[in-house]
């Protein structure tokens, strides 16, 4: 099925879906695991896996740290991708790689996506990448039938939505407001009149991200967008209180 | 943004999508600039009356007999105000925040050399000045770090990643995101996403410029070889920019560290080590492991200590049009000894690398030839490092008197 179609249908039963977020590796492989599984039995509907990389350079300090720290704990490309399959074929909900664009370069963009889709993952976030720049990228994934995440912005411009509108597929990524992840969003008008911009600029599902961190702001996106993402507010709460604090956030933000 | 600022496969800009609209802010205020006739000489006039432009060039006689190479001819960058080249990128980026309203100005730094320019730059046009510093460099340049401070700039330690200058773009590119409206980055060299590498090298082309004025009008003929330290690449494209055209030999000379079959370097051009890749918003040769993950580098000079280079530096490596050569720690020092000792000029680390290159090759030339070495910067800012190299008796007698006086 199609990552659109899954999350229409999963929109018929709830007003918000919940995609997490998590740096493959941090604190280690296992423990990514573990987060994962504590994550998906809490009911999250969708999940992003992060690729950790030395130069994160769209991460505030929190994920910034995560990715240096799974690095330093002996991370590769081969291995993420190892647990990535792993979980693709433990857990029935659709997972998306989400790194920055010189890990694909690297690995070869064609090659990178057909190892994406021969692990059953559905698409990928890479936020350094403008379609400007992806032209290898957008048909490598075509080619492997992988939904290219696209990013909006409130600096974007209605025309400027349209065309990153055109390259997109399953949904697209909000981001809040300026600056990097895991710093305070202002859940203000504002941010409601620019997710209607976005929302008549797009014909797909729109995801926000970049500060979510509580029931609160799930409840504030319900019809404004579709997907509340978490990403830095995990990473803080598995710091401070281990995988059953995951599992209870989880829990009560559904 | 329509041209990408490629060269041959090189450059590019890519950036985060909340960038787009200040990317094309910026290039859209640079075209401006490039095409209005007034701004180039308005560019010269702040260059000639706020710093020591045109900067002179100086035979190296004593160098020269030394040698008993090639004529020695030493470009002046190291009398610019605050003692580098880098002052020239800055009050030209400065000309550009004045045209686009901004009133705040954000830079990565190394060495502190383009720390400190920039910190000038914003007391003299009134802007606000957060510079950013990867913690390894505060603790080795810290005579730059206190004038950036008493210039009235807020130093920010950069403790993420390998804490040099690559950790400080990053963390200068996190400040932007969030502040484009009012602030604008003065990226310090000619790398990162397009047109950086254009704006930078456009301001730093004045050396070339006048460089080959100043070479004719002395000895009525080009030189056969220019030397520039490589960093990013801003000094070595300002100087070459004026000699592409001409059958001169160009090499670029990179920070060999402690040798580049030792792995402490950063050789990204001379060495096999670099290879090409994307990041801090370009493509270009990094030193980067297989997966694409960026190295740790090293060099005595913190200027040159950086794991990309200029995109324009590897297109024409990739032409053929520029040689890359390293230099390491130790023969730098050589280098610089001689230098003071002979000439009683004092270049920073970053330019010795330089001279160091040039001094290996001028025996090869007969006095025929003229070579032109740029001097990027002086040495006074690495007055500690070089100390240290040195074993100083009398400079650590000092250090340790003063400590006490300050009661550690
Ligand atoms: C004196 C001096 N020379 C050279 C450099 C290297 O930079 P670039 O390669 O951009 O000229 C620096 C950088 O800080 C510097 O301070």
């Amino acid at each position: 099925m199609a990552l659109e179609t899954y999350l229409r249908n999963r929109l018929k039963k709830k007003d918000v879906l919940l995609m997490t977020h998590l740096v493959l590796g941090y604190p280690s492989l296992e423990d990514s695991f573990n987060i994962i599984e504590a994550m998906v039995e809490g009911g999250v509907d969708l999940m992003e896996l992060q690729i950790p990389f030395t130069e994160p350079i769209a991460d505030g300090p929190v994920i910034v740290r995560a990715n240096q720290r799974a690095l330093e704990g002996g991370a590769t490309v081969g291995s993420c991708l190892h647990l990535a399959e792993h979980v693709v074929r433990t857990f029935d909900i659709p997972f998306l790689i989400m790194t920055y664009y010189n890990i694909l370069f690297r690995y070869g963009v064609h090659d990178f996506a057909s190892a994406m889709a021969e692990r059953g993952l559905r698409g990928a976030i890479v936020p350094d990448l403008p379609p400007e720049e992806g032209k290898e990228y957008l048909e490598a994934m075509q080619k492997h039938d992988l939904a290219p995440i696209l990013i909006f912005s409130p600096a974007t411009s209605n025309d400027r939505m349209k065309y990153l509108d055109s390259f997109g597929k399953g949904f697209i990524y909000c981001v809040s407001r300026k600056g990097v992840t895991g710093a305070d969003t202002n859940f203000s008008a504002e941010l409601t009149s620019y997710l209607a911009r976005c929302r008549s600029a797009s014909r797909l599902p729109l995801a926000v991200g970049f500060g979510l961190k509580n029931k609160a702001h799930m409840e504030f996106l319900k019809g404004n967008a579709d997907i509340a993402v978490i990403g830095s507010q995990i990473i803080r709460i598995m710091e401070q209180e281990g995988m059953a604090g995951i599992r209870n956030f989880i829990k009560r933000l559904r | 943004m329509n041209s990408r600022g490629y060269h041959g496969e090189f450059g590019g800009a890519f950036i985060p999508e909340i960038l787009t609209a200040t990317f094309d802010q910026l290039v859209d205020a640079f075209e401006k600039a490039k095409n209005d006739p007034c701004f180039w000489e308005e560019y010269v006039d702040v260059m000639s009356t706020y710093s020591c432009r045109p900067t002179p060039l100086t035979f190296a006689g004593n160098l020269t007999n030394h040698f008993k190479g090639a004529r020695i001819y030493i470009k002046r960058e190291d009398l610019n105000h605050t003692g580098a080249h880098k002052a020239n990128n800055v009050m030209g980026q400065g000309l550009l925040v004045k045209r686009m309203g901004k009133h705040r100005v954000i830079a990565e730094t190394g060495a502190g050399q383009h720390g400190v320019a920039t910190a000038t730059m914003a007391a003299r046009f009134g802007f606000r000045c957060s510079i950013y510093m990867g913690e390894v460099d505060v603790d080795r340049q810290r005579p730059n770090v206190f004038w950036m401070e008493r210039l009235g700039a807020e130093v920010i330690p950069v403790k993420e990643g390998t804490r040099i200058l690559k950790d400080a773009i990053n963390e200068a590119f996190r400040d932007w995101v969030t502040n484009m409206d009012d602030t604008h980055y003065v990226l310090g060299t000619a790398c990162g996403p397009h047109p950086f590498p254009e704006i930078v090298s456009y301001f730093q082309s004045i050396i070339g410029k006048e460089a080959r004025d100043q070479i004719m009008e002395c000895e009525g003929k080009l030189p056969s070889r220019i030397y520039a330290c490589v960093g990013g690449g801003s000094n070595a494209l300002g100087i070459f920019s004026g000699f592409l055209d001409d059958g001169v030999e160009l090499v670029g000379v990179e920070a060999g560290g402690e040798g580049v079959d030792t792995g402490r370097h950063a050789s990204r051009l001379a060495s096999n080590a670099g290879s090409v890749g994307v990041a801090q918003g370009y493509k270009s040769y990094f030193l980067q492991d297989r997966d694409g993950q960026m190295e740790e580098t090293h060099s005595v000079a913190a200027g040159l200590d950086y794991v990309g280079v200029s995109p324009i530096l590897a297109s024409h490596r990739e032409r053929g049009r520029i040689r890359f050569e390293a230099a390491t720690d130790s023969e730098v020092l050589d280098a610089l000894s001689l230098t003071i000792k002979k000439e009683g000029l004092i270049p920073a680390l970053e330019s010795a690398h330089a001279f160091a290159q040039a001094f290996k090759e001028t025996p090869e030339l007969s006095r025929d030839h003229i070579i032109l070495i740029n001097q990027s910067g002086r040495g006074d800012k690495d007055i500690f490092t070089i100390a240290e190299a040195f074993s100083d008796p009398g400079w650590q007698k000092f250090i340790r008197k003063k400590g006490n006086e300050y009661g550690t």
